[in-house]
């Protein structure tokens, strides 16, 4: 039985670390699919963590700091639409560009206003998210198999993890079933086609893009007011590069990418589980070792053993209406 | 939308590449005082405190000119790899590594004649950067693995690697901080004291030593390598249109590699300044953002030598005027210096296009006008 339970647990973890890397890969479908690179998740995941943060710190509520952080994000992705989009910069430079400031900017007047070297106040009860308790999960917990399923891997996670694995098939819905997907899949593989039949490109890009930063607000809000009560410095830790490198993997479909993302959850929380465990034949990991292998693991899956991905055909290339 | 169509060829040199920066630096900074008003300071005290920082005494000066050194460095390593169109982001794992290998050169080799270590330690640093930038080099030239992905990922790995170093492999042991052992005084680089003494000028500490003079010699090296050599050629055309450069019979992935690997030796280089020239051991993160803001160096001096030194001076009045505004100013810390490169990066790279029809047009138009009175 502790055998089945630690299996619940990793499980449970795996789903828990995974929800800000599905919200991540989620945005980046939406931008990529239309034809603009998104390597700025990290950074936008940063600030919408610093801006839930501050949000629910002063307004007293975690919702309204979800709110400001939708805002932030979306600002963020019209600067990087208005830089690559409308004035056609290079979409790396402008993604490097936004990175760089909002690691800077955050943490800048994290200490300005705050300075407790970077970290804002810690957030009470009632300025955070809470784990939510499904109804039942305490009765039914001593059931075998249901019970374990129910209320150790089912039951007591944040608002952010259910929204985020719901996100996944409404993503895919809007993506492949809607004429919105349509035209959004078409401006990413052939913008000229697409302004033939009268849909303006640059339209869709921006919208592409406002949706974008608001998925991946609940990412950065999931990091700084529900797993942890404050915001830090640099407190997204790569998980942007992460989801990038597993929307790539799962070729830029939800479902695909959903599974890279719960694989590297799951590394991430056994990488928890191994440190300091003494492996037979082996020895002792590094911990070292053990920290650094989500971002062995992004290399390996980006060097494609399993398959080449293949891009939308016009991303990274800004879209110029011939005269 | 701007319809301001502009003839390239009439553009005098000076607008695009000295006037049109300008004003793109002019705004990030804009940006930047409004960023320090936000903090609660007042931005026009902060510029004053960073001129006096950095130009006000001798001692200040030389610290700007030592961060000069190590912004020439990682600006070239990230111009390098731009010219064959790569981003190569990792500028700051392969300083970390080619730290690595300054040491274990000059460590092991410490026995040799000094300006042999010297020299053999500078190619160490250069080595061990190439080799940290060439596996990303090969996944994106073999696999199609985006390689500003992996040399971020690398950054990561790298940091973890040398922590493991420093704590369980090479770690003094006589102390309890993650760092190695000092290098044998013999091998240090000479530094500025020891010249300004000559000079006649006295200054108590400077960490501006002999590796400005390789920083300024790189500058020349790396001008002569992307315009004056075949394989400079080769490479700008892979990078400018990979197709044609096939057709032409120029392997891309033969420049990708070569781009990168240079471009990794150069980042490598910080490791001499840094190692030989300053610490003489390797301490955990000595890197300390230098490799990020090679970006911002390159792109505002437009991927050119010629740009690239005065872009890195540019940052190392920033960074070294800067801790004098976080000394005086509570409510500014380094990081704020962190934005004002975003900000930069963004106005001289990203959005290098906002004004430049604009520009263009209006010195197009009034030299015409004054060719016709």
């Amino acid at each position: 039985m502790e055998f089945l339970s630690d299996i619940a647990s990793l499980i449970n973890s795996t789903l828990r670390i995974s929800t800000p890397l599905v919200f991540a890969a989620m945005a980046g479908i939406f931008a990529e699919r239309s034809g603009v690179i998104d390597f700025s998740l990290e950074g936008k995941m940063l600030m919408a963590a610093f801006v839930a943060a501050v949000g629910s710190y002063y307004l007293g509520n975690p919702w309204l700091g979800l709110l400001l952080a939708i805002i932030a994000c979306v600002c963020l992705s019209m600067l990087h639409g208005f830089a690559s989009v409308t004035h056609k910069g290079d979409q790396v430079v402008s993604c490097v560009a936004i990175n760089i400031l909002i690691i800077g900017l955050t943490t800048a007047l994290a200490a300005a206003w705050f300075g407790q070297a970077g970290l804002t106040p810690t957030l009470n009860e009632d300025q955070r998210f809470l784990e939510i308790h499904l109804p039942f999960a305490e009765a039914l917990r001593d059931i075998p198999i249901i019970g374990t399923l129910y209320s150790d891997i089912l039951s007591g996670h944040y608002v952010f993890v259910y929204l985020a694995y719901l996100s996944v098939p409404i993503v895919f819905w809007i993506v492949f079933k809607t004429s919105f997907g349509l035209r959004l899949r078409a401006v990413g593989e052939n913008p000229s086609a697409v302004d033939t039949a009268g849909i303006n490109v640059f339209a869709m890009r921006y919208k592409a893009l406002a949706v974008n930063g608001v998925l991946i607000a609940f990412a950065g809000a999931h990091l700084s007011t529900a797993v942890n009560a404050n915001f830090f410095r640099e407190m997204s830790a790569g998980r942007g590069y992460l989801a990038l490198a597993a929307m790539i993997f799962g070729k830029w479909h939800p479902k695909t990418a959903l599974i890279a993302c719960l694989l590297f959850g799951f590394t991430d929380a056994l990488q928890i589980r191994l440190q300091g465990v003494e492996l037979p034949a082996i020895g002792e990991i590094p911990v070292q070792l053990i920290q650094a292998l989500p971002y062995i693991l992004t290399v390996v899956l980006l060097a494609g053993f399993v398959g080449k991905a293949i891009a939308p055909n016009a991303i990274g290339q800004p879209y110029i209406k011939e005269r | 939308m701007s319809n301001i169509v502009v003839d390239k060829s009439k553009v005098p040199w000076w607008v695009s590449n000295v006037i049109v920066p300008l004003v793109n630096l002019t705004l990030a900074l804009l940006v930047s005082g409004l960023f320090v008003f936000i903090a609660g300071e007042n931005p026009i005290e902060a510029v004053k405190l960073i001129i006096f920082g950095s130009f006000g005494y001798i001692q200040g000066f030389a610290y700007t000119l030592y961060y000069t050194t190590n912004f020439i460095f990682t600006g070239l390593a990230f111009a390098v790899a731009f010219h064959c169109r790569l981003f190569n982001i990792g500028g700051e794992g392969q300083a970390y590594i080619g730290g690595l290998g300054v040491f274990l050169v000059a460590i092991n080799l410490s026995f040799l004649p000094v300006p042999i270590v010297w020299l053999l330690a500078i190619f160490g640093a250069f080595l061990f950067g190439a080799a940290w930038a060439y596996i990303p080099a090969y996944l994106q030239s073999k696999r199609g693995s985006h390689v500003v992905i992996t040399t971020i990922m690398f950054n990561f790995i790298a940091s973890s690697l040398m922590i493991y170093l420093l704590v369980d492999v090479i770690r003094d042991t006589n102390q309890m901080a993650p760092h190695t052992v000092k290098l044998p005084e013999a091998i240090w680089l000479p530094s500025f004291e020891a010249f300004s003494g000559i000079l006649g000028i006295k200054i108590r500490y400077s960490p501006l030593n002999l590796t400005f003079l390789l920083a300024i010699a790189s500058l020349f090296f790396v001008w002569f390598l992307v315009w004056k050599t075949k394989w400079g050629y080769e490479m700008r055309a892979v990078g400018h249109n990979t197709q044609a450069a096939i057709y032409a019979g120029i392997s891309p992935h033969k420049n990708i590699i070569i781009a990168m690997c240079i471009s990794g030796g150069l980042a490598g280089l910080l490791g001499v300044n840094e190692i030989l020239g300053v610490s003489h051991k390797i301490q955990a993160g000595f890197p300390a953002g230098y490799g990020f803001t090679g970006i911002a160096v390159a792109l505002m001096g437009r991927n050119h030598p010629i740009g690239i030194l005065p872009a890195a001076f540019l940052f190392g009045i920033l960074y070294q005027g800067g801790s004098e505004v976080t000394f005086e100013m509570p409510n500014i810390t380094r990081y704020m210096f962190v934005a004002v490169q975003g900000l930069i990066i963004l106005f001289s790279g990203a959005l290098e296009n906002l004004f430049r029809p604009q520009i263009e047009s209006f010195f197009v138009r009034r030299l015409n006008r004054e060719v016709n009175a």
